[in-house]
């Protein structure tokens, strides 16, 4: 396959990715938003999102204050900002335009009509019905591509790289969610944060990953931050899992694995060796937050190894 | 306006309805307006969810159009169009064997039929060609003749696209969506099929290999997303199976082409290159070029690689060179020509020009070297100060232009804001040449939305037609 072709295949993965876990991210931040016990002051938590999602300066630049219509709509509908929704579906559609021929028709114009939509939508009619059912519209269009990939598209190369770079995507944005979720945890939250306040918080965090009924039946018992973490990080059977996604990133790329991809290949084995023989109680010596900020930058190696080593290969 | 009356697709002169038409006209009448509104919508919806877009010159960048699609099909009947495929595989075969006849030993030249300047002058001729030999001596593998029917109903050719003709596309998108809107149209009518197309142009492209490559790999080459026919490049490929290029995924190592792949680089035998010649390669031709291959001239030089259609072709489509075509057919083939061509006054010759200049009102003048119904004025269709504003252009470029006579192209019904109305139309149909010449049964018939207006090109807000050759 042409490296060009199997670039944008892996950004159209990416960016749709991107798109609907960013939904999950701001739903979960706007819910938290909406709980009594947060008071009126829900700028640290947008604030706190922001950082993480590395987009604090582009919104400072625009916004002098983090109020939920302002963050709300930076994210979602900002031209210039290059992780809102709008951009995000726009990059999927660009890089799915740009190999229309490889993809499957319905692919195609799954892409096509999920972007016509988004074009379309203005802040006036997000409000109408409330930013939730814009957010579930967005995971719900993520399904239906992943949906009509899997349903159509030949096991061959192609769809290799489409998972790829949906599963390299999903590993960081996991990351990042349970990163905006420890933030959100910590400064200004005492001990003796009331229980009933964690408990929603938690939830939130399993809901936006949509392991809430998972965590339930994986554990049949109470929510405890120890657990959700063990589930979103090192339960493989858990399809939005760190475990999950670089299992996923670690047998794609051995299925496509060319004369100069060993040392890539060996550096995603090591990773996902790491969360499959991990316990979550190491984790939390070395510090979870660490843990996390190091996995991204693995994650980050890992995506530059895999342009060079397919991508974008210098000549011959 | 001179011109008052046009020759009706459907309906004759006495008011009845043609013989072939007779089925579609009472479809048409029995079927409930609502239901046929509902129809129009739908096909829009399509267009599009498909993404079937081109991108206009001249707009914001990126801005993508459907073309209109009318639902009323223009029909042709099967003896028509036996004389019409005779004709043109006639013209393109005597249009074949002059290009390799001026790349090579110039014998037209010679025997006097058309001044050497004329070619060997034009800004088309590619004197990189001179010598050079092609597998098959075959250059325009692809041409997307336009034709047209005028006065009586008789058929002229108005142009032979021999570099890269476009528009195949829409005719096979337009037949999906008939089928697929009005499927008891085809059960009552026997439209012969145009979906094989896709196969005859990779047999074509295949069989036009070089020489010695047994199993070749084909490649369909683009300008890239922006271009304003890239869905028809990403459709052919599809279509094929085959990859589709861009000039940064190919490379040229010891006169052999490659492409970069993931799994390192892979050889490349015959390239469909819609890319024009100017910027197929920075080293031979245009240097800014950022689109083309560095050093993909010497290895087609070297007969390593087929390039479809060769280069230098627009030799033989060029506007001057149009009016000798009839003789190029009695030259090479000893045949008469079987269709028509349209009177030309060639500008650059002083009688020519005197004569166009008396006559703007009623001509219609074209650039040489223009297409897409850019810069062109339809005499009967301007206002003075436009035809006087021409006319400055033309006195001082008298070399750049051509002209012809206005045609009374025909009409036909088509969906307009007010109901149905009569609209002028061409047809493009595609003649495929390798080792043998092939044409699938049909074109692209493109329609003027506009009331009176002659010009069909969809860069000029034409519409398109699914095209019916109906079987005996």
């Amino acid at each position: 396959m042409l490296s060009r072709t199997a670039d944008h295949l892996f950004w159209m993965a990416r960016y749709m990715e991107r798109a609907e876990n960013t939904a999950r991210i701001l739903d979960v931040t706007y819910r938290l938003s909406l709980l009594p016990q947060n008071g009126e002051d829900v700028e640290p938590m947008w604030a706190g999102m922001l950082k993480i999602m590395e987009l604090q300066d582009t919104f400072l630049a625009k916004h002098p204050r983090h109020t939920t219509e302002a963050v709300l709509e930076f994210m979602i509908f900002d031209k210039d900002n290059p992780g809102s929704i709008y951009r995000c579906l726009r990059a999927t559609r660009e890089n799915a335009h740009a190999v229309r021929g490889t993809l499957t028709s319905e692919l195609w114009e799954t892409s096509n009509a999920t972007w016509l939509k988004m074009r379309d939508l203005t802040p006036t009619k997000l409000w109408e019905n409330g930013p939730g059912a814009f957010f579930e519209w967005v995971k719900y269009r993520s399904h239906l591509s992943r949906g009509v990939t899997i349903g159509t598209m030949l096991q061959d190369e192609a769809l290799r790289f489409i998972r790829l770079g949906t599963f390299l995507e999903r590993a960081d944005n996991t990351a990042r969610i349970l990163e905006v979720k420890y933030l959100n945890l910590l400064p200004g939250t005492d001990e003796d944060a009331t229980q009933a306040n964690d408990y929603y918080q938690w939830s939130a965090l399993l809901q936006s990953v949509s392991a809430f009924e998972v965590y339930r039946k994986v554990y049949r018992d109470q929510i405890t931050p120890l657990r959700v973490a063990e589930l979103l990080i090192l339960r493989a059977d858990m399809p939005r899992s760190l475990a999950r996604s670089m299992k996923e990133v670690y047998s794609n790329l051995t299925r496509v694995s060319n004369a100069r991809s060993a040392e890539t290949e060996r550096l995603a084995g090591e990773l996902e060796s790491h969360l499959r023989f991990g316990r979550i109680e190491r984790i939390f010596e070395v510090g979870f937050r660490n843990y996390l900020e190091d996995f991204r930058d693995r994650i980050f190696d890992l995506g530059c190894r895999i342009s060079e080593d397919f991508l974008i290969p210098a000549r011959a | 306006m001179a011109i008052t009356k046009f020759f009706n697709e459907m309906t004759a002169d006495d008011g009845s309805v043609r013989s072939h038409y007779a089925g579609y006209a009472k479809w048409l009448n029995e079927t409930p307006a609502d239901r046929i509104e509902r129809k129009r919508a739908e096909a829009d919806a399509l267009f599009h969810r498909y993404g079937i877009t081109f991108a206009v010159y001249g707009e914001e960048s990126g801005t993508e159009r459907l073309i209109p699609f009318d639902i009323i099909p223009r029909i042709i009947p099967a003896k028509e169009w036996k004389s019409l495929e005779a004709g043109l595989r006639q013209r393109v075969k005597a249009l074949n064997t002059f290009i390799h006849d001026i790349y090579h030993d110039q014998e037209i030249l010679k025997a006097g039929h058309i001044p050497a300047d004329q070619v060997l002058k034009n800004a088309q001729y590619r004197p990189e060609m001179q010598g050079v030999n092609v597998p098959c001596d075959i250059y325009a593998h692809i041409a997307g003749v336009d034709v047209v029917r005028a006065g009586a109903g008789e058929f002229y050719v108005l142009e032979d696209n021999l570099r890269v003709p476009s528009g195949v596309s829409y005719m096979l998108e337009d037949r999906r969506m008939m089928m697929r809107l009005f499927p008891e149209l085809f059960a009552r009518h026997r439209v012969a099929p145009v979906e094989h197309y896709p196969d005859m142009l990779l047999h074509t492209l295949r069989s036009v290999a070089p020489v010695g490559v047994a199993d070749p790999t084909v490649v369909v080459m683009t300008p890239g997303a922006y271009n304003s026919a890239y869905f028809e490049h990403a459709f052919l490929a599809q279509q094929m199976g085959v990859e589709l290029v861009e000039g940064q995924d190919l490379f040229v190592e010891d006169d052999q082409v490659f492409m970069r792949t993931t799994q390192g680089p892979r050889r490349v035998d015959v390239i469909y290159r819609r890319v024009d010649d100017d910027f197929l390669d920075p080293q031979a031709f245009r240097k800014d070029s950022m689109i083309g291959v560095p050093g993909l001239l010497k290895a087609y030089r070297a007969g390593r690689v087929t390039l479809s259609n060769a280069i230098g072709t627009g030799v033989a489509d060029d506007k001057s060179i149009y009016p000798y075509v009839p003789e190029m057919i009695r030259f090479y083939l000893g045949e008469e020509p079987i269709l028509n061509n349209v009177p030309t006054y060639m500008c650059r010759k002083p009688e020519d020009l005197a004569y166009t200049l008396a006559h703007l009102p009623e001509l219609v003048v074209k650039e040489v070297h223009g297409a897409g119904g850019y810069g062109m004025l339809v005499g009967p269709a301007s206002t003075k100060e436009q035809i006087e504003s021409f006319r400055k252009h033309l006195e001082a470029n008298p070399d750049k232009y051509i002209s012809q006579p206005t045609l009374a192209l025909s009409n036909c019904p088509t969906f307009v804001e007010n109901g149905i109305a009569p609209r002028h139309l061409d047809l493009r149909p595609f003649v495929l040449s390798g080792t043998e010449i092939q044409m699938v049964p049909g074109g692209l018939t493109r329609v003027a939305l506009r009331e009176g207006s002659l010009v069909v090109n969809s860069s000029q807000g034409g519409g398109t037609k699914d095209t019916w050759v109906l079987e005996a």
